[in-house]
Order: C-alpha cells, then structure tokens, then sequence
C-alpha cells in the first residue's frame, strides 16, 4: 500500500509545481510540457531522477518528466553499450513506444471524432 | 483545441472570477489531488503487468500506452477538456497531457485535410517536446561519450 502513497505524494506534487508554474508565470502548458521533459532528461543523466523513480515507480514515470528521463537514460546506455552510434540511436528509441501510439490512437481519434462546440 | 492556445491564463481568469479568496492554493491542491491519482492508477496498472511478467520498463510503457488511448477517446468525447478545467496540472503533467496536446489538434484540424491539417497540426505542441527532449538527452549523450575517456 505505501507503494501506491508514494505515487500519490510524489505525482501528485510534480503537478502542483507545475500549477505553480502556470499560475504563476506566463508559461503555457505547452511550454511547460517542454520544460518538464528537458528536467527530467537532465535530472535523468545525472541519476537523480532514478532514485525518484525507484522510490516513486508511476509517481515518477507516468508525470511527463519520466518521458525527457526515458530519453537521456536509454542514450547513456547505448553509448555504453555501442560508443559514438549510441548518441544518435539512444534517445528516440526510449521514447518510440510512446510516441507511436500517440501517433496512433491520436490519428484514430481524428477520424472517429468530430471537434465539438464550445 | 484546448489545450495550446494559451487556456491557461483563460482558466486563471475563470478561476480568478469564482474563487476571489486563494486560487492559486486552491488550483494546486486540485492539481495535487488529480496528478497524484493518475499517478495512484498508474501505479496500480505498473504493479499487475509486473505481476504478469513484464519487466518494469515494460510495465511502465503499457500503462503509459493506456493513459495515451484513454485520453485520446476522453478528448474525442469532449471530456478531457472538462476535466482539464477543473485539474489544471494535474492532467497537463502527466502523459494524458502529452497525448491530449497530440489528439486535441488532430481532431480540430482534420478539417484542414489529412497532411497539412491533422498530420502536421497533431505536433503542433508535442512537436518541441520531442525535440528539445531529444536534444537535451543527446547532448547528455555527448557529455557522457568524452566523460569515458578519462
């Protein structure tokens, strides 16, 4: 059970920074998204964000700054792994299965729906 | 199309209108609330796929992938937006918020043709996130690449 609390209490304020970010400075969700990402790529490749990750599980990996940790994490394991390749094969193949089916269920969704009246 | 045209200060302006006291404790509470229970839903989701034998990278990706499904057919409904009103951050941060910056466009710009419209709009927010995610971890990339020579 204290799993799922620690989801709840680190999710959870990983959102009210960004609450705080929005209603506090003029950024757009949009940009916060992209801040987000960048953080937790930088967070990521230091190995701060895997100790977050470990303690918080989807506390830490559902909030977008688990994706920008998904891509620096996998591009330091294939320079590991391959050297000089590893940069430029590491970061998307993190981030394939989520973008694809972003790409996906967002195109199925864009034939099935209509835009509706505000 | 909720999501990218500067709704924020739309909704700090409704919230500043209905809630003169502290809106900004009251939106991040709410924001809390809703964030940390995707994220308990989340944990939920991770912990029986592990049960089931996936890794935990893997369990991780598959409730990330139905987050991205639930909130595709949420915006397609109209709900997600909605929702959004109310949550604020607690649905913008986590994936949900990604995958509606992808599907709200999509379905707003269809009209636009299936190229130009719905398959360029789509990207119009995840678009920078992608890219500078990208960007940021290959320069840790490169970092890391000349950190092995000493």
């Amino acid at each position: 059970m204290s799993e799922i609390l620690k989801a709840f209490w680190v999710g959870g304020f990983i959102c009210l920074i960004g609450q705080l970010l929005i209603d506090k400075t003029k950024l757009t969700s949009g940009r916060i998204l992209v801040l987000y990402v960048c953080i937790g790529a930088v967070l990521g490749s230091v190995g701060i964000y895997k100790i977050i990750a470990d303690y918080a599980g989807a506390g830490a990996t559902v909030p977008i700054i688990g994706f920008g940790h998904n891509l620096s994490k996998s591009v330091l394991k294939e320079v590991a792994d391959k050297g000089f390749t590893g940069i430029f094969t590491g970061s998307l193949k993190a981030a394939a299965g989520g973008i694809s089916a972003t790409i996906l269920f967002g195109f199925i969704a864009a034939l099935v729906f209509n835009p509706k009246e505000k | 199309m909720e999501f990218y045209k500067g709704d924020a200060e739309k909704y700090k302006r409704m919230v500043k209108n209905t809630e003169p006291k502290s809106p900004i404790l009251f939106d991040c509470i709410k924001a809390f609330i809703v964030g940390g229970g995707i994220c308990v839903v989340g944990q939920i989701l991770t912990n029986n796929f592990i049960k089931t034998g996936y890794s935990s990278d893997d369990s991780a990706l598959i409730t990330n992938i139905i987050f991205i499904l639930a909130t595709a057919i949420l915006t397609g409904l109209g709900l997600f937006s909605k929702i959004g009103r109310f949550s604020g951050a607690g649905t913008i941060v986590p994936i949900t918020g990604f995958a509606n910056s992808v599907v709200a466009p999509a379905i707003e710009f269809k009209k636009e043709g299936i190229v130009m419209g719905l398959g360029s709009k789509m990207f119009v927010v995840a678009g920078p996130v992608i890219v500078y995610g990208v960007l940021t971890s290959m320069a840790a990339g490169i970092i890391y690449y000349f950190w092995r020579f000493f």
